[in-house]
């Protein structure tokens, strides 16, 4: 295999991890952390200057080179806030060295499961990554060993294994379904063949598959009903696995999802997945909008905030159409941005009052006023108010449904008003009024987070015009 | 296709489902895994079988998997544990056996309306291996939900597993076969070998679920 920039997305997480876990010192390993997911985040930039024709495993087109480098690009800060983040918890005795070594090898191999769910053409290999990336997140999760962290790591092992169980159903039957047509053996399993000869596939059996494949990876994306894990594994990981898990992982899962719709719009006479993906999508909005009013623990608060972002999603995807597609993947781009500055916000907040409960900290703006900038930023902008880049995307997903579905559209915004009340009433009672809980000196590293806000900040105000016809061109492909 | 070829693949597959049913009405752990023994020995078999009959070597490999892991190796292991962890070896069931025996069937049946209904352009040794497959998984799910102990949970989900593996290898030619049962076994053996079990052991001298449940995220 001759070395290019699609195999240094999958080499250079690869090595980093094997070298972590090798070498002991741990200012040393923090800094590798942060060079490896650097070195990835370039070679994820020049896939598009130059691109490996797809092969029998593994595939860049325009949808998935998007989002590897969404993917490369929030790992890469996430990895800089995690090393004063780490630093603190050393510090303060909640990690151990060795704890700390595994966690950021750990860090690595989840990079490398996820960019490979990515650039997987079979469905077979996409399914190994995904189910890779579940278990390297289960253990991310439960690594403080408190009561909470192994019971939210369990809950998410058991959901998560019966997702992907379900998903590889789905699959098989995907399977079955393209080898009258296509043959017996490995082309039946590769997605460019699929989806180039999906139209003579039995209807009947992608219906039956897509269920599943809905079900299944639709629990890890964290769609309701199928989202108790998700607040769980937020509220009691590390913070830096927090954010990619809301940033970067559920989108990997979305991603398969869709990949998937495709093959099922190739085929005439399949179901059509939209108005599923609608009804999912909206529930979870819904559900997750009125769920955000009795949070006491800050991590969860913005864990159902997550569900509520990817239920609109998911929605916007499930209409189609060029213009929903665009604001979905518009919509996908911000939230990861915008969530995982907030993960690295609450992160730091949670350290310096020594908690999580929201009933304990308070009066955030006198005593920290660069972290209540930021968080109060950043929570302006999850909840969709103008100028930032939500307010943007939530914007086209309504009118594009105002158009088309206007009693969906009404539903939409009942959930989008319902959760931004709620966010404010939470953010009211950590940002401002008296002082309360203790004020430990923030030692944070604030660049990570103010660079997300302000790309979320400037897509709201001027969206380049390169970058819309790049995500016009993307939607295209997503029919 | 011989006819012999395919009574033996569908025998094979017909003692998944039926086995799948002892494993829900047992009430001690220790038989349990006896049953799950047996389960995963009957999945090695017609994975063998199947792997004679469609002349595909590789098959072999996850037959032998599915032997030696499933069958001998996680047994063991699970047995060992329930001894030196000094687990209850009663099963705390959530709905009584009668409910679960008829809601078992019901699932059964279900999946043959499903399966045999959209599946009839298909050969039929793979059709009605799917179909068993199929009641194989729904038969899991149902006892990761009828079951309150950690260890009742993960013999669920193991043999929820071989009814993919029995899917997967049904499929004639399917590639990635071998791939996916070794990921499969990798994530088994994380369950088993126990960071969860001793964590859980650790910590609140249960395995019993239930037990973890006094927290309810944030009730205060």
């Amino acid at each position: 295999m001759t070395f290019n920039a699609l195999t240094g997305v999958l080499l250079v997480p690869a090595i980093a991890a094997a070298l972590l876990a090798a070498l002991p010192d741990y200012r040393a390993t923090a800094r590798l952390n942060v060079a490896a997911t650097t070195l990835t985040l370039l070679c994820a930039l020049s896939l598009f200057i130059s691109r490996p024709p797809p092969g029998a495993y593994l595939i860049v087109d325009d949808l998935n080179a998007t989002f590897i480098v969404l993917t490369t690009f929030v790992g890469f800060t996430t990895s800089v806030f995690s090393l004063s983040y780490i630093g603190h918890e050393l510090e303060i005795g909640r990690l151990t060295p060795a704890f700390v070594r595994f966690y950021h090898a750990m860090y690595q191999v989840l990079m490398f499961a996820m960019n490979l769910a990515l650039v997987a053409n079979n469905i077979g290999l996409m399914w190994v990554a995904i189910e890779l990336a579940t278990l390297t997140t289960v253990l991310m999760v439960g690594i403080y060993r408190t009561h909470e962290a192994l019971e939210a790591a369990w809950k998410y092992f058991i959901l998560g294994s019966v997702g992907i169980a379900l998903a590889l159903f789905g699959t098989i039957l995907v399977y079955m379904a393209a080898r009258p047509v296509v043959g017996e053996g490995l082309d039946a399993m590769v997605w460019t063949v699929l989806v180039r000869r999906a139209g003579e596939f039995d209807p009947a059996l992608l219906d039956l598959a897509f269920v599943f494949l809905l079900l299944g990876y639709g629990t890890k994306v964290g769609l309701a009903p199928l989202h108790a894990w998700l607040p769980d594994a937020h509220a009691e990981g590390p913070t830096p696995i927090s954010a990619v898990l809301s940033g970067l992982l559920l989108n990997v899962a979305l991603y398969a999802l869709l990949r998937f719709k495709m093959l099922l719009a190739a085929n005439a006479g399949a179901l059509a997945p939209g108005p599923l993906m609608v009804t999912l999508g909206l529930i979870s909005l819904v559900f997750a909008a009125f769920m955000l009013y009795r949070r006491r623990d800050i991590k969860r608060l913005f864990a159902y905030s997550s569900i509520e972002h990817m239920g609109i999603i998911t929605f916007a995807f499930g209409m189609g159409g060029p213009l929903a597609n665009f604001a979905g993947l518009l919509h996908m781009t911000m939230h990861s941005l915008t969530k995982s500055a907030i993960f690295f916000a609450v992160g730091h907040v949670a350290q310096v009052k020594g908690t999580q409960r929201i009933a304990d900290m308070g009066g955030l703006t006198e005593t920290h006023p660069t972290l209540a900038c930021g968080l109060i930023l950043g929570v302006v902008a999850i909840a969709g108010l103008p100028p930032l880049g939500i307010f943007m995307s939530e914007f086209l997903v309504v009118s594009s449904t105002f158009a088309r579905a206007p009693a969906l559209a009404i539903i939409l915004v009942f959930g989008l008003l319902v959760g931004l009340a709620g966010l404010f009433l939470r953010l009211n009672s950590i940002a401002f009024g008296e002082p309360r809980g203790p004020n430990a000196k923030a030692q944070a590293s604030y660049v990570p987070m103010f660079a997300h806000l302000a790309l979320v900040l400037a897509a709201g105000i001027y969206m380049p015009p390169a970058l819309v016809a790049w995500f016009q061109n993307v939607a295209g492909l997503l029919g | 296709m011989s006819r012999l070829d395919f009574d033996v693949a569908h025998l094979l597959a017909g003692l998944l489902v039926l086995i799948s049913f002892l494993e829900l009405y047992q009430d001690r752990l220790y038989a349990l895994l006896n049953v799950y023994a047996l389960h995963a020995l009957t999945l090695a078999a017609s994975v063998a079988w199947q792997a004679l009959v469609q002349d595909a070597p590789h098959l072999y490999v996850t037959a032998a998997i599915a032997l030696v892991f499933k069958a001998i190796a996680i047994p063991l292991a699970l047995h060992r544990i329930i001894v030196q962890l000094g687990i209850h070896r009663q099963i705390e069931k959530v709905v009584g056996v009668g409910s679960t025996m008829l809601a078992g069937m019901g699932l059964v049946a279900l999946s043959m309306v499903v399966m045999l209904r959209v599946t009839h352009g298909a050969d039929p040794l793979a059709r009605e291996d799917l179909a068993f497959a199929l009641s194989v998984v729904l038969l899991g799910l149902l006892m990761m939900v009828t079951r309150r102990n950690a260890v009742g949970q993960v013999v669920g989900f193991m043999s929820l597993e071989n009814g993919l593996v029995l899917a997967a290898t049904g499929a004639r030619g399917m590639p990635l076969v071998v791939e996916i049962s070794v990921a499969f076994s990798i994530l088994i053996a994380f369950i088993v070998i126990g960071i969860f079990l001793f964590r859980i052991r650790e910590r609140f001298d249960t395995v019993d679920v239930q037990a973890l449940d006094q927290f309810r995220g944030e009730r205060q």
